[in-house]
């Protein structure tokens, strides 16, 4: 089914923590509320982190098991040394603390249809794919499992991937002289009978899933069987204030960093047509005229190149930015027309 | 409260179907790459068809963008379909890969896709919790396509609720009111049975010894044993796995040859395969077959047989027509049970069972106008 999109918060207790990997901790809730059913395969938690100094944040964190009504769910969280914090508040996380989550949210779904499937994890990535590993070992589907980390003591949950995929788990160890090598992969899995039918969902650091990317794309392979999780589409820059100025208008204000062009429109009065608010369907897109700074697109709607020559831009989701020159110029300002 | 009112819903009369289950959706050859099938499986319509290489797929048949129906759309050449009304494409998964007018594509737009097995001749799908569609659960219909057994059969389209049909196959006393020129005997009512449980299997045995043979089994008979006159002993044991699978050892042999105590040799043998998809709260899709274990080689047999059987299943599914409407002219009126329901009601405690586990024992039943094909 199609994700139910709208996040519910609620509270939930910390019921087990534990070191599950090198470095990554298994922290399982139990939420109030309950579901309809499990957790699915791929759904994420979103969840209220503390940064320190009264800051509060969200971060997203894939779901690794969930018992039946999704009220008890364990998440698998690394430590990151250059943290913006939320994963230093995990860490820190024991028995007994309460915290603020919302029910699972899907925009990973594994879906049947396809003739082959293969998981790609790359170390704590693994957290997206083990309970669609599950799934695809149960159905006895024509499957794939690849696992690669920089150490065997740094991957969590290898013991399982394993012993419950056996001839179709591929691991790779940076430090044991496996590494994973991203065009080898990718040959293989066009060079096989399904090839041009399998669904690669892949989860990891950036530098795994652009490599597997354009790989993906040398080889021919359809751009649509290529699934990843990036925990909606973030920006180039930091969300900063900047200037909107609409001229037919004669309209200017300012965009909060924590607001939308879209929004701040619409609180000036003007009538903007717009649906999703999450730059998928490009019903709020409007011209843009000028920019001092740069436009920093974080919608899916416009192709890279119509990001590029930057015409339009869905004010939903998209901003304006300064970036490191900031300090020095003053708030980027962004010159639109509206229809 | 007792014990015993646990099971108030066992008699409801309009019974609620399952969805954490497989149902036949449709006989392997009525899903093609030509064209899409549409079919309401379990209250979800589908668009069924088939991708180049032959597997098949089930979607929901509505378009991500404005729920037209995708079954009346077109194939792709990739292996997918395309809406008929805007052209967005889907492939089988039901990830849309193609939109009008925009250079990408909304990685949020898709159907929902239902699992799909392949066996024993049918095309089966899941269409509940995806997660729980094991394909070992598809239930053992292995005459269906065993060198052992030839036969053929059909769909009825059977405008009633499925649990009537079930209810129909679990007890075939009526065989003697419904079918008299055909299968039916007074002997049915007037002989034994034996009703064991076990798990998600119900299972009905009754031996009528030393009978004369109706006249469908004369015939069949007489095709394995072309001098036969005389006495039979007759055999009907009902083996029901859930949901709604009732699959029906039949037959008879020549009197005292020893076919009660395990020796058939001297008979014929046929399995009445019944597997029934719900469709709406009063429709469903009855999908029967006919398999014999002689003459294995004679399609006129085969023929003979379903056209046979059809004849023998018309009859009932003017019963189960009549039936609803009754049920549905008279809201008031409850159901009564005899000793003969006790095969029937253990299948309905055993779905109470699954409904309970979905969470689902306390949706309301009754849904008078909830239809989702017309009529």
């Amino acid at each position: 089914m199609v994700a139910e999109a709208r996040p519910r918060w609620g509270d939930a207790e910390v019921v087990a923590a534990v070191d599950v990997a090198d470095g990554i901790r298994r922290i399982t809730l139990r939420r109030g509320a309950r579901e309809p059913r499990r957790a699915p395969a791929g759904s994420h938690l979103d969840v209220e982190v503390d940064l320190g100094g009264g800051r509060r944040d969200v971060r997203s964190y894939s779901i690794v098991s969930s018992d039946e009504t999704a009220t008890e769910v364990s998440l698998s969280v690394l430590a990151v040394a250059d943290s913006r914090g939320g994963s230093r508040h995990m860490h820190a996380l024991a028995t007994g603390d309460r915290l603020r989550c919302t029910q699972p949210l899907q925009n990973f779904e594994l879906r049947p249809g396809h003739a082959r499937q293969v998981l790609l994890a790359g170390g704590v990535g693994i957290t997206a794919l083990l309970a669609m590993g599950e799934i695809l070992a149960r159905r006895g589907a024509d499957h794939a499992f690849v696992y690669a980390g920089r150490t065997r003591g740094a991957m969590a949950y290898l013991d399982d991937v394993v012993e419950r995929h056996g001839d179709a788990a591929r691991i790779h160890v940076d430090d044991e002289g496996t590494p994973l090598d991203v065009p080898t992969l990718v040959a293989e899995i066009a060079a096989h009978p399904a090839g041009h039918d399998t669904e690669l969902y892949m989860c990891g650091p950036i530098r795994l899933m652009d490599a597997v990317r354009r790989a993906w794309a040398d080889a021919g392979l359809p751009t649509h069987h290529l699934r990843f999780e990036t925990f909606g589409s973030s920006g180039w820059f930091t969300p900063e204030e900047f200037e909107v100025v609409v001229p037919r208008l004669g309209l200017t204000r300012t965009v909060r960093a924590d607001s939308t062009v879209l929004e701040t429109l619409a609180e000036a009065g003007v009538e903007m047509m717009y649906d999703c608010r999450k730059g998928e369907c490009g019903l709020c897109q409007v011209d843009v005229v000028d920019v001092d700074g740069h436009v920093d697109h974080r919608d899916v709607f416009f192709s890279a190149d119509e990001h590029r020559t930057t015409r339009r831009m869905c004010t939903c989701v998209s901003r304006a930015a300064r970036g490191d020159d900031r300090a020095s110029a003053g708030a980027a300002v962004l010159t639109l027309d509206l229809p | 409260m007792s014990v015993l009112d646990q099971h108030r819903t066992t008699t409801a009369k309009i019974f609620p179907h399952p969805l954490d289950a497989w149902y036949v959706a449709a006989w392997d050859h009525e899903v093609t790459a030509r064209k899409p099938l549409a079919r309401t499986v379990a209250g979800r319509p589908l668009a069924l068809f088939r991708t180049p290489d032959g597997r098949a797929a089930a979607l929901a048949d509505a378009c991500w963008h404005r729920l037209a129906p995708l079954s009346m759309g077109e194939l792709t050449p990739e292996g997918g379909i395309q809406c008929p009304y805007h052209g967005l494409r889907y492939d089988a998964s039901g990830r849309c890969t193609s939109m009008p007018a925009q250079q990408t594509v909304n990685p949020s737009a898709a159907v929902p896709s239902y699992p799909v097995v392949e066996r024993y001749r049918y095309v089966w799908v899941w269409v509940g919790d995806a997660e729980k569609a094991d394909p070992d659960l598809v239930p053992d219909m292995s005459q269906m396509d065993s060198p052992e057994w030839a036969g053929d059969g059909l769909l009825i389209e059977a405008p009633c609720n499925y649990q009537l049909v079930l209810d129909n196959l679990m007890d075939l006393t009526h065989e003697e009111f419904v079918h008299g020129s055909s299968i039916g005997q007074a002997e049915l009512s007037e002989s034994e049975f034996d009703t064991t449980h076990d798990g998600d299997t119900v299972t009905v045995s009754r031996w009528m010894r030393d009978i004369d043979p109706p006249p469908f089994w004369a015939k069949n008979m007489r095709d394995k044993f072309p001098d036969f006159t005389g006495r039979v002993d007759r055999w009907q044991i009902i083996h029901y796995r859930a949901p709604s699978t009732i699959c029906i050892d039949v037959g008879v042999a020549k009197a005292g040859t020893g076919a009660p105590e395990g020796d058939r040799s001297q008979g014929v043998n046929g399995y009445v395969m019944n597997t029934i998809t719900p469709e709406t709260d009063r429709s469903c899709h009855y999908f029967w077959a006919f398999m014999r274990n002689y003459r294995l080689e004679s399609q006129l047999i085969t023929t003979q047989l379903r056209q046979g059987v059809e004849g023998v299943f018309a009859e009932d599914e003017a019963m189960l027509t009549a039936q609803q409407r009754a049920i549905d002219a008279h809201p008031d009126y409850e159901f009564y049970s005899l000793n003969i329901d006790a095969g029937g009601m253990w299948v309905r405690r055993i779905l109470e069972a699954m409904l309970r586990a979905e969470g689902r024992l306390d949706e309301p039943a009754d849904r008078p106008t909830d239809l989702t094909r017309a009529g």
